[in-house]
């Protein structure tokens, strides 16, 4: 099953891209994995995810810890600390 | 039992009106001792800012507001609360979000409104990029740790 992956502010810029759809590997489970596989996936992945402690996750449009378990999540956003209000 | 109030949580690209938004909770009705509006707006750091580009998570960006919205309802006796944030570019003067909590009692309204903005700041989905008057691009405007902590000061 594809998950839709999508980004904002710099990591969509430093990414090149506001969204794709992967097809996730085994192995990949918690949301710190998915940070570590997307790392190794490109230059543009590393440079995005240099720090991966400082990037925000959000699953289903939640915001969620990176021990979380990603499961069968349709939607998983990567973003900067927020700067609204 | 009184009434749940619902809050009303609005994303949207163009301006509000203050006063129009005060009226819309207070008319018609005569229990409200109390309104605390609070506005945040674009400022032009010292002349050195065009513009800010506001970016937003289309959906997520309603469904944190409204999950902020609906603790402050639950810990506090509100009457009526409304949270608009704008996205796109926003010039400097120009509003970009505003919280109004209306209650019987001022304590209520005051600290319903300071906690929606300390939550909405580290928890809402919007990131601030500068422009600047030479035409450079500042970049993306860092989160403040003091706001993290500002948050954290309402953990009960």
């Amino acid at each position: 099953m594809a998950t839709r992956l999508i980004y904002f502010a710099w990591v969509r810029e430093r990414i090149g891209k506001p969204e794709e759809d992967v097809d996730l590997p085994v192995g990949v489970e918690t949301v710190a994995d998915l940070l570590r596989w997307l790392k190794s996936r490109g230059e543009e992945y590393e440079h995005a995810l240099q720090y991966p402690e400082v990037i925000r996750v959000a699953i289903n449009q939640e915001h969620v810890r990176h021990e979380e378990k990603i499961g069968g999540a349709r939607e998983i956003a990567l973003f900067p600390p927020m700067t609204g209000g | 039992m009184p009434e749940a109030v619902v809050p009303d949580v609005r994303i949207q690209a163009h301006d509000f009106d203050i006063a129009a938004e005060v009226n819309r909770l207070t008319e018609n009705r005569a229990d409200i001792g109390a309104v605390v509006t609070f506005s945040g707006l674009c400022r032009d750091e010292q002349g050195a800012l065009s513009a800010l580009e506001l970016e937003h998570y289309p959906g997520m960006a309603e469904a944190e507001i409204g999950r902020i919205a609906a603790q402050a309802v639950k810990r506090w006796p509100l009457q009526g609360l409304t949270v608009i944030h704008r996205h796109g570019r926003i010039r400097p003067g120009e509003n970009i979000v505003l919280v109004v909590a209306a209650s019987a009692h001022r304590q209520a309204a005051f600290e319903a409104a300071n906690f929606l903005m300390d939550f909405l700041k580290s928890r809402a989905p919007f990131w601030k990029k500068e422009h600047r008057v030479d035409g450079s691009e500042g970049g993306w405007v860092e989160a403040k740790e003091a706001d993290k902590e500002a948050a954290d000061r309402w953990k009960e």
